[in-house]
């Protein structure tokens, strides 16, 4: 009784700040922005806006494996260092998540625009100037680089917590190094790997604000083009019709996720 | 006579200018069921990690039919180990866990099927093949860590603690069902424990530890009935332990009086430790005594009791299956079979007797026993 009591903040919260407006959103996805009769003519437009779908996806994906290939040596040399030295290095992890990802977004425009500090190094060196943004390449970098954090801390987390007893038995059993860590290691740090990928692509898929600043002038992603039909277009109706379409995308794609990691309970908990 | 197969050559291991092990000799005979046996921090442990190859001595050599074998990884020794509280893989199953060493060897499916299988059924665990470790009692996973490691058919089987989480019933049942696993595949057991009743129903030899070095080593009859000191004379069982002279051979003096013992070899009036168990002491009424003494406690234990007697300031503690109230005047007879004389040692007068006895007497400082919930990491 007690703690149900004490969930109700949260629930209530859950209802006003989640439900609430998730059923709004359900409604604005189907009804007409003029009339507000109910239609299903904003899902029927979504054909058009196939490719940026498929785009954004891809670059998220992208992204996402990138940070979890430079993500976990990182993760597993945290997991492994002294107790001193994990402090220290996760709190280098986490430290430029204190300052604004809009101001690093726009640090890495000056670093890499045709007149940054990059190509006026190369510059100096009779090199480029080198196409280093606006390009999908860019997106991508500024992608990992503003989400790798999210696949550190999970993956650090499931390496630190596993039994070192474990490695001791599989080299008891025959393992070399190597498959030590193909046999035992990285199987059990599954459930970090789907939930770094998770934290990683959801908000990746979504962003608007690094295609914008980094990608080329028709680079824009699902959340620029939903971002414009509230800002610009005054479409909010088809705005939230995206929203829903790229909510469910999202849905599939974390379960696709789960399916390739085996049954792996409580993936998303770490 | 077996042949020997592995020995210990002068091994030292020191952690943090801390010596673990203090020039442990020892061999191990093929096909023998030897346990390390002693107090926790005793270096019990570290011993079994150096021939599994977990931890290389800081000194001294080890060597496996001769060979030397410092450097060989635990992935190419023919050994293999029940860990303390199993170290299970909980990504796999039941079948795939003991398969484990079996598929890194590439053994055929379908030999593989078979060999795993049979372990199974050594171990009573079929039907159990597809649960994951989790889902499983700590018996059930404490068999399963047995069959993961035998069924790689090691020519030596290291077990550090395996019964250690288990209760006491279940426990029993194990120490037997180890035995005949032992038996019946004709594989060395190197057995590590702080209980002294599992060493002596298991084992073939038993090796007692403490503080880094070995105090003695002999059949579990060689170490309960002639403990070479104070020590181990109290580790295995209980011992009322005085201060004795050796008169000459066959007599020793305490108490002010000559005994008849069956010990001899002491220079004369050599100071002596005497060790006398509880449950050989023969209780008489007073006028036919060798001593007499007034019970100041009485336990009772289901087969005996447990009584305290004050013989002149110093209490033993006696085994007997009569009872005598708190307070009654008795004496006991010692026959000479009863009484065995030690050489002193570093451990004499630490321990024997029974002044500040309490019903807690028999719990060895055991830290390593904790909870059995609280081992399994599962959120």
């Amino acid at each position: 009784m007690r703690n149900r009591f004490l969930a109700t903040p949260y629930l209530i919260w859950m209802i006003l700040f989640v439900l609430v407006p998730l059923a709004v959103v359900v409604y604005f996805a189907f009804t007409d922005v003029n009339s507000g009769a109910l239609t299903l003519h904003n899902i029927a437009r979504m054909g058009n806006y196939l490719s940026i779908f498929i785009k954004s996806i891809w670059l998220a994906l992208v992204s996402a494996v990138i940070c979890l290939v430079v993500g976990y040596p990182v993760a597993y040399f945290i997991a492994k260092a002294p107790a001193g030295l994990q402090r220290f290095l996760l709190m280098l992890i986490i430290l430029p998540m204190c300052i604004s990802f809009l101001l690093r977004t726009m640090a890495w425009v000056s670093l890499l625009e045709d007149t940054g500090v990059i190509n006026n190094f190369l510059g100096m060196l009779g090199i480029g100037p080198l196409p280093l943004i606006r390009n999908n390449a860019a997106i991508v970098l500024g992608m990992v680089y503003n989400y790798l954090p999210y696949m550190i801390l999970p993956l650090y987390t499931v390496l630190e917590k596993m039994d070192p007893r474990l490695i001791e038995a599989a080299q008891d059993l025959g393992c070399d190094d190597m498959q030590v860590f193909t046999k035992v290691t990285l199987p059990m740090s599954a459930p970090g790997i789907v939930s770094g990928i998770t934290m990683v692509f959801v908000p990746a898929v979504s962003t608007f604000y690094i295609s914008k600043k980094l990608g080329g002038t028709d680079a824009a992603l699902i959340g620029d083009v939903i971002e414009s039909q509230f800002k610009a277009a005054y479409n909010p109706n088809f705005g939230a019709a995206l929203s829903l379409v790229l909510m469910i995308l999202i849905f599939i794609c974390i379960g696709l996720t789960n399916r390739v990691s085996g049954d792996e309970k409580g993936a998303m908990l770490v | 006579m077996s042949k020997e197969l592995i020995r210990l050559v002068d091994c030292v291991m020191v952690f943090d200018d801390e010596t673990v092990l203090d020039s442990i000799n020892l061999y191990f005979n093929d096909k023998e069921f030897l346990t390390l046996l002693g107090p926790s921090g005793c270096g019990k442990t570290t011993t079994l990690r150096i021939i599994g190859g977990f931890q290389k001595p800081t000194s001294g050599d080890i060597l496996f039919d001769g060979v030397r074998i410092n450097d060989v990884p635990p992935h190419k020794r023919k050994i293999n180990t029940v860990f303390q509280k199993y170290a299970l893989f909980p990504h796999l199953n039941v079948y795939e866990n003991v398969a484990f060493g079996l598929r890194l060897q590439k053994i055929p499916e379908k030999e593989l099927d078979a060999r795993v299988t049979e372990m199974l059924e050594l171990v009573g665990l079929r039907g159990f093949e597809h649960r994951k470790p989790v889902s499983l009692s700590g018996g059930q996973q404490q068999r399963v860590a047995i069959a993961r490691a035998v069924v790689n058919r090691p020519q030596v089987l290291l077990l550090d603690e395996p019964l250690g989480a288990l209760d006491l019933r279940l426990r029993k049942d194990m120490q037997n069902e180890l035995k005949r696993i032992q038996q019946q595949l004709g594989i060395t057991f190197i057995y590590v424990t702080h209980d002294q009743e599992e060493a002596l129903a298991m084992s073939d030899t038993v090796v007692v530890m403490d503080h880094g070095r070995i105090q003695q080593i002999g059949t579990p009859e060689d170490i309960y009935n002639e403990p070479k000191n104070a020590f181990v004379a109290n580790f295995i069982g209980e011992s009322n332990i005085l201060d004795g002279i050796m008169l000459e051979d066959y007599a020793v003096e305490f108490f002010g009086r000559r005994f008849v013992c069956v010990d001899k070899g002491f220079a004369p009036r050599e100071p002596v430790d005497v060790v006398i168990r509880p449950e050989d002491i023969d209780i008489l009424p007073p006028d036919s005594g060798h001593l007499c003494g007034t019970v100041t406690n009485v336990t009772f234990k289901g087969i005996h009791y447990d009584i305290i007697v004050d013989f002149k300031g110093f209490k033993w503690l006696i085994q007997t299956t009569d009872f005598h109230a708190v307070g009654s005047y008795i004496g006991i007879r010692l026959n000479p079979e009863d009484i065995h004389v030690m050489p002193k040692s570093e451990y004499s007068g630490l321990f024997g007797d029974y002044s500040s006895y309490s019903e807690e007497y028999e719990e060895m400082g055991d830290p390593d026993a904790d909870a059995e919930e609280e081992n399994s990491d599962e959120e």
